[in-house]
């Protein structure tokens, strides 16, 4: 009964979305205030009953109703109670499901903080938001409803979750992704209804950056997350593939990065503003173009589903309905938007031009890579894949002269900043970087470009921390005070710009200063890499709940130094008859030691990977940062909407 | 020229410069880093390339499967049943690697007929096959069809 219910609940959402869609459209276009009106609880009604869906998809996932197809696929009883609901997002259907969900859950919100919006403004703003949402919720409906029951011969046990995501990273890993994809629809929508409207001045900025700065925080962690989550799951020990779903995530938040900066300019100088307006349509698409890849499955992926082709052309038809229909606007509209004064060449406006420039680049670098493939196949060239090598060769440099200019762009000034200024304010913190830089590497494998982004690294790092401080010494207050009184928007900059170094860092240590080692050891043999020396003392057999447990045990010490001891398991799911690696990891500020065990031999000697990774936490301390400077930043008092008390 | 035209001619040629450099840069990239796909036919029949990094794809042929009792080293036939190919690989199997299953391998052919794997590609899902393997198997069948029509 429940899951019926759900179903019609989800029904009912889909037609108030179509509804909100339409009936504010007419309520603009008549100028009848109450239709206009009436996209408020429209959105709300969407939104509640979405939700209900959601709720009765769970309640059916924690009673194991295994009458519906979709839970029989994906959940068994044995499951413990968190995995059974985070199942609830563990395939295809549910995973929209969620995605629809949050969607609505970003409608409603910007439903309840658009008071201070005009009229029209929020119309158009909350009907191309709604027609969003039904083209989603109708996608979910038509080709993947999750509600389809398995009667009358229903199983009586589950086919179990794929083992490989009954863990604690994806069950937050997909909704922090999703509430960054979704995000993303909400400057789309601004965007639009400024297109239609004509109206879009630094208010209009001031509107849309926050929401921009929210998804796009929200994606920086669902990524970050992914790659944790592949690095201690996969039993890869890599944090970053290249794999075509990862770049699909990574698309949008390259082009949302550039979004984020081109509003800057918008909002404080009036300038780039088409091109502000193109990027959060580009970047609302790659989200979109990112969960076509993703579900079509038409590319080849280690993270491929078992794909459906009709739903990659839903996917794909509402993708050039929305954007193209989008795009068209555009095209028509973007002359009506004018800039409203002169860009400066000396400016900062500058800087944040080049860091555009050079984002995008990024993205189509990215977007080459992961597409060729299709257009070569589509082209009679075979079956054909880039690997890391292109992105390593391409993508690093590039990156690292964004970074380099990371060290400019946030001290130079709006409009007129003198070279000379430039130069006496960089050349001293430049030089100290390569100093310590230099010092460093004495103890380090020398590579030109680690070098390199080692040194800008440290140079970005020292420039934050002395702009920050050169702001807040002053001879007439004390430095608290005027700390306090420094917007928030500038601390949130700086630390997310802290953040991209930290990150930075990281990547450099780990790619240069690790070590990997694959190893034969029979019971009481022992395999050094680096200082740290690993003897296989025990292996045991133990029985879980929904799987049986191979478990080594591993004593680690660093220079004759007792460090503890690890459990690498191998595990064997028996509902699916899947085999599991679990790595042991053991975590440390500046190093990870990370054992995998591989296969057991004859001689009942397994084999092991054994990796010592430099400074890898690093990489996703950064990401952390940067999401917490993109919050921070986003809560700047200037954002507050009109009317609000401070 | 006007101040603000040259302004412009200036970032437009800024622009210019960095997204041809790039654009250079990604071809050249690109040109160097396409891994094909061949099946074991094609290499049987000599048209997969020697010494260069490829693909080889097909299922793990039953009971191929040999470890040496030292070391790492493991050596196993692909097929696409029409042809095999026979696949030395040092390293760690993924856990989805098992017999009569498909896979993908990247790595080079050597001047004897082997297949040095550097990366043995399973997948996450036990229902899946790669695409290019189900391909491969399906043009090794037609083609034999084919033949047995031409044979009579």
């Amino acid at each position: 009964m429940i899951p019926e219910l759900a179903h019609f609940s989800l029904i009912l959402a889909m037609c108030f979305a179509v509804l909100g869609f339409l009936v504010p459209v007419i309520g603009v276009y008549q100028r009848d205030r109450v239709l206009a009106r009436l996209s408020l609880p429209l959105t709300y009604l969407t939104g509640v009953f979405t939700f209900l869906a959601f709720l009765g998809l769970c309640y059916s996932f924690s009673v194991d109703d295994f009458s519906v197809l979709y839970i029989a696929e994906n959940s068994s009883q044995l499951l413990p109670l968190w995995f059974k609901i985070s199942a609830v997002w563990g395939g295809h259907e549910g995973s929209l499901l969620l995605w629809v969900l949050i969607l609505s859950g970003w409608n409603c919100y910007v439903a309840f903080r658009s008071h201070a919006l005009y009229e029209d403004f929020r119309g158009i703003l909350l009907s191309v938001l709604s027609l969003i949402s039904s083209g989603f919720l109708s996608f979910l409906l038509f080709t993947s409803s999750p509600f389809v029951r398995l009667l009358p011969n229903s199983p009586q046990i589950g086919g179990d979750l794929n083992p490989l995501l009954q863990d604690f990273g994806l069950i937050i890993h997909p909704p922090m992704l999703y509430m960054g994809y979704v995000g993303f629809s909400v400057p789309f929508a601004f965007a639009i209804a400024a297109l239609i409207t004509g109206k879009m001045d630094a208010q209009w900025a001031r509107w849309v950056r926050p929401w921009v700065n929210f998804a796009w925080a929200f994606l920086t962690l669902g990524i970050a997350l992914g790659s944790w989550w592949a690095y201690y799951e996969l039993g890869w020990g890599g944090w970053w593939f290249w794999d075509p779903v990862e770049n699909a995530s990574f698309m949008p938040w390259l082009a949302g990065t550039a979004l984020l900066h081109s509003l800057a300019v918008s909002e404080k100088r009036g300038l780039f503003k088409s091109w502000t307006l193109l990027l959060a349509i580009f970047t609302f698409a790659l989200s979109f173009l990112g969960t076509f890849l993703v579900r079509s499955g038409v590319l080849t992926s280690v993270h491929s589903f078992a794909s459906d082709p009709t739903r990659g052309t839903y996917v794909l038809t509402m993708l050039l309905i929305i954007v193209g229909g989008g795009l068209l606007l555009f095209a028509m509209r973007a002359s009506s938007i004018r800039n409203t004064s002169y860009f400066d060449i000396f400016g900062k406006e500058s800087w944040l031009l080049l860091n555009n420039i050079l984002l995008i680049t990024l993205t189509l670098i990215v977007f080459v890579g992961t597409l060729s493939p299709l257009v070569l196949e589509a082209m009679g060239s075979g079956r054909v894949s880039v690997g890391p090598p292109y992105f390593n060769l391409v993508f690093n440099p590039v990156a690292c002269l964004l970074i380099f200019f990371m060290g400019i762009g946030p001290i130079s000034r709006w409009q007129s900043t003198k070279p000379k200024y430039l130069l006496r304010v960089t050349w001293f913190p430049f030089i100290l970087a390569l100093f310590i830089a230099t010092a460093c590497f004495q103890f380090l494998l020398f590579e030109w470009l680690a070098f390199f982004a080692f040194t800008i690294a440290l140079w970005v790092l020292i420039m934050a921390i002395r702009d920050l401080l050169g702001k807040a010494v002053t001879k007439d207050t004390t430095v608290f005070t005027r700390m306090r009184k420094l917007p928030k928007s500038r601390y949130g900059m700086h630390i997310a710009h802290i953040g991209v170094v930290i990150s930075l860092i990281g990547v450099v240590l780990v790619s240069i200063n690790s070590e990997e080692r694959f190893v034969r050891l029979h019971v009481g043999e022992s395999a050094s890499v680096k200082n740290y020396q690993f003897t296989l003392s025990d292996m045991a057999v133990s029985r879980e709940a929904n799987f049986v447990s191979q478990k080594a045990e591993f004593n680690v010490t660093n220079n004759d130094v007792a460090l503890g001891v690890m459990y690498p398991e191998k595990r064997y799911y028996q509902t699916r008859g899947q085999v599991m690696t679990e790595a042991a990891l053991s975590t440390g500020f500046t190093r990870d030691l990370y054992i995998a065990l591989g296969e057991r031999y004859d001689d009942d000697s397994w084999s092991v990977k054994i990796y010592v990774k430099s400074f890898v936490r690093w990489i996703w301390l950064g990401a952390l940062v940067m999401m917490f400077g993109g919050i921070l930043a986003a809560l700047d008092k200037r954002y507050k909407p009109r009317g609000e008390i401070e | 020229m006007h101040p603000e035209r040259r302004k412009r001619a200036l970032l437009l040629i800024v622009i210019l410069i960095i997204v041809g450099a790039a654009a250079g840069l990604v071809m050249y990239a690109l040109r160097q880093n396409i891994n094909l796909f061949y099946s074991p036919t094609q290499i049987q029949s000599g048209e997969a390339p020697i010494n260069v990094t490829i693909r080889a794809g097909g299922m793990v042929e039953k009971n191929s499967v040999v470890r040496e009792s030292e070391g790492l080293k493991i050596r196993f036939s692909i097929t696409d049943y029409a042809s095999r190919v026979t696949v030395i690989y040092n390293g760690i199997l993924p856990d989805l690697f098992r017999e009569e299953q498909g896979i993908v391998a990247r790595g080079k052919l050597t001047e004897s007929g082997e297949f040095l794997a550097e990366e043995v590609l399973a997948k996450h899902d036990e229902n899946y096959m790669p695409p290019e393997v189900s391909d491969a198997l399906k043009s090794a069948k037609s083609n034999d069809q084919r033949n047995k029509l031409e044979g009579k």
